[in-house]
């Protein structure tokens, strides 16, 4: 073991922490604006809507994201017309690569969790609204909504976890994020395990308190008797 | 367009055919070495011994927090290494190198056995005490009481599980390609670098995916329905 190595490598890393970071935060909030849509596009009961919805995401959870990575990142610059479109600008970047892919992956898979909480939601309460006099939308918002977040919110922090996990892959397109930073010091140093356990550490550490912070919010939601 | 995916050395049908092919053999690899950890995990948290469910429990902790792309550049780095220094202690002094195959299952197996552990933890919990009781009342121990009374129950039970784990599985093996190993995303790489067609590769690499998803659920399922004979329906027990 080579401690010294782990020392230097360690403020090496941490200066991957906020690319990892700004990756994660951007994609997760697009990501879950997109997943709302999709969720209730599967609900909404009309099929000219379900259908797409329905196939997106199995497209999106059927293949690897280093493959979606790729699929963005050098399949689409192939074309002239997306070359020559107001996107190059954005799609040419591999920063904006990796958050385009990440929002809509977890859009996919966010887009089930959320479709799960609201089909928890129990048929008796929007009885009870619509008898309150609540139209639709009221319905949505003030009964529908906040059961759903909290219904949702445990398998959406492991969500959260997977993409902190999946922003590594970015490194491969250049990106010197943790992951990215960690792989350049191995190859130059050779010393995979130290690299690993420092990296790994750090990862540990960002996902420990998102796990941290969920279960406080879990708690301040309190909990919902769905039925 | 098509002509990129004639057979023979004109084109590169074939080729991503066995790419698919080695994607899936790495798969079940990985698979069955994850099943194997994941049984010896799932023992060690279910015993009684403070240090064994302290491994395992860092175990799961580590490969389920930290990104599967880290494991694999340690593998790939760090396994000849690691195996090379084991040979030593048994007196071989020689240069040792794993090719590909085997670094990327035991990469992708060490992922896949951290999913696996829970998976088979939880359907060992979910069969009733009683089936260990009357077990144990007719007599049975060992291999009579584990192998003939829980097992056939606890393989029902994971059977969705370990579906799950596949498809984690098969979508983690992606990754490998980036030590060289010549499956669907490497291939994939390789044509689209040569005939500067990347989408149509990317395209082609996706509805592979997608094919053998599909396949294995179909065989999964019938795995599921064999399994499931004789029971009404779940929780009918």
């Amino acid at each position: 073991m080579r401690f010294e190595l782990m020392y230097e490598s360690f403020f090496k890393i941490i200066e991957g922490i906020p690319l990892t970071l700004q990756v994660v935060s951007i994609s997760t909030v697009l990501g879950l604006a997109l997943a709302i849509i999709v969720a209730l596009m599967r609900i909404s009961g009309k099929k000219s809507m379900s259908i797409p919805a329905y196939y997106f995401v199995y497209l999106i959870r059927g293949t690897p994201l280093l493959l979606q990575l790729y699929f963005v990142y050098y399949g689409l610059g192939q074309f002239s017309f997306i070359r020559e479109s107001i996107l190059w600008p954005i799609l040419k970047e591999p920063y904006w690569c990796g958050i385009i892919t990440l929002t809509i992956s977890t859009g996919a898979y966010s887009s089930e969790i959320i479709r799960g909480g609201i089909l928890s939601v129990s048929k008796n309460f929007i009885e009870a609204s619509g008898a309150l006099g609540l139209n639709k939308i009221k319905t949505f918002l003030l009964i529908t909504l906040p059961i759903t977040v909290r219904q949702a919110l445990p398998a959406y922090g492991n969500e959260l976890i997977l993409m902190v996990k999946a922003s590594s892959l970015i490194s491969i397109i250049t990106l010197m994020e943790i992951t990215g930073i960690a792989r350049t010091i191995i190859s130059k140093t050779y010393a995979p395990v130290e690299i690993f356990l420092v990296a790994g550490s750090i990862y540990l550490i960002i996902n420990f308190i998102i796990v941290l912070a969920v279960g406080l919010a879990e708690r301040k939601l309190g909990t919902v008797r769905a039925n | 367009m098509f002509e990129v995916f004639s057979f023979g050395s004109s084109g590169w049908g074939d080729e991503m055919l066995m790419g698919a092919l080695m994607t899936v053999l790495v798969s079940a690899s990985s698979l069955l070495l994850g099943i194997l950890i994941g049984i010896i995990f799932a023992a060690c948290k279910l015993s009684n011994i403070f240090i064994l469910k302290i491994v395992a429990n860092t175990y799961t902790t580590i490969i389920r927090g930290i990104p599967e792309l880290l494991v694999i550049y340690l593998l790939f780095f760090g396994g000849s290494g690691a195996v090379m220094y084991i040979a030593k202690i048994f007196g071989y002094d020689g240069y040792i190198e794993l090719n590909a195959f085997t670094i990327g299952t035991i990469a992708v197996g060490a992922i896949s056995g951290a999913y696996s552990t829970e998976v088979i933890r939880g359907a060992v919990n979910s069969v009733h005490k009683g089936q260990f009781e009357a077990g144990k009342t007719l007599g049975l121990n060992g291999y009579g009481l584990y192998g003939r009374v829980i097992f056939p129950q606890v393989a029902r039970i994971a059977l969705p599980g370990i579906g799950n784990v596949w498809q984690i599985t098969l979508k983690d093996t992606a990754l490998i390609s980036v030590t060289g190993l010549v499956e669907i995303m490497r291939q994939s790489r390789i044509a689209a670098g040569s005939t500067h067609e990347p989408f149509i590769f990317y395209t082609a690499a996706i509805i592979l995916y997608l094919v053998i998803t599909r396949l294995s659920n179909i065989l999964f399922d019938k795995a599921e329905n064999t399994y499931s004979k004789g029971f009404v329906s779940k929780g009918a027990l």
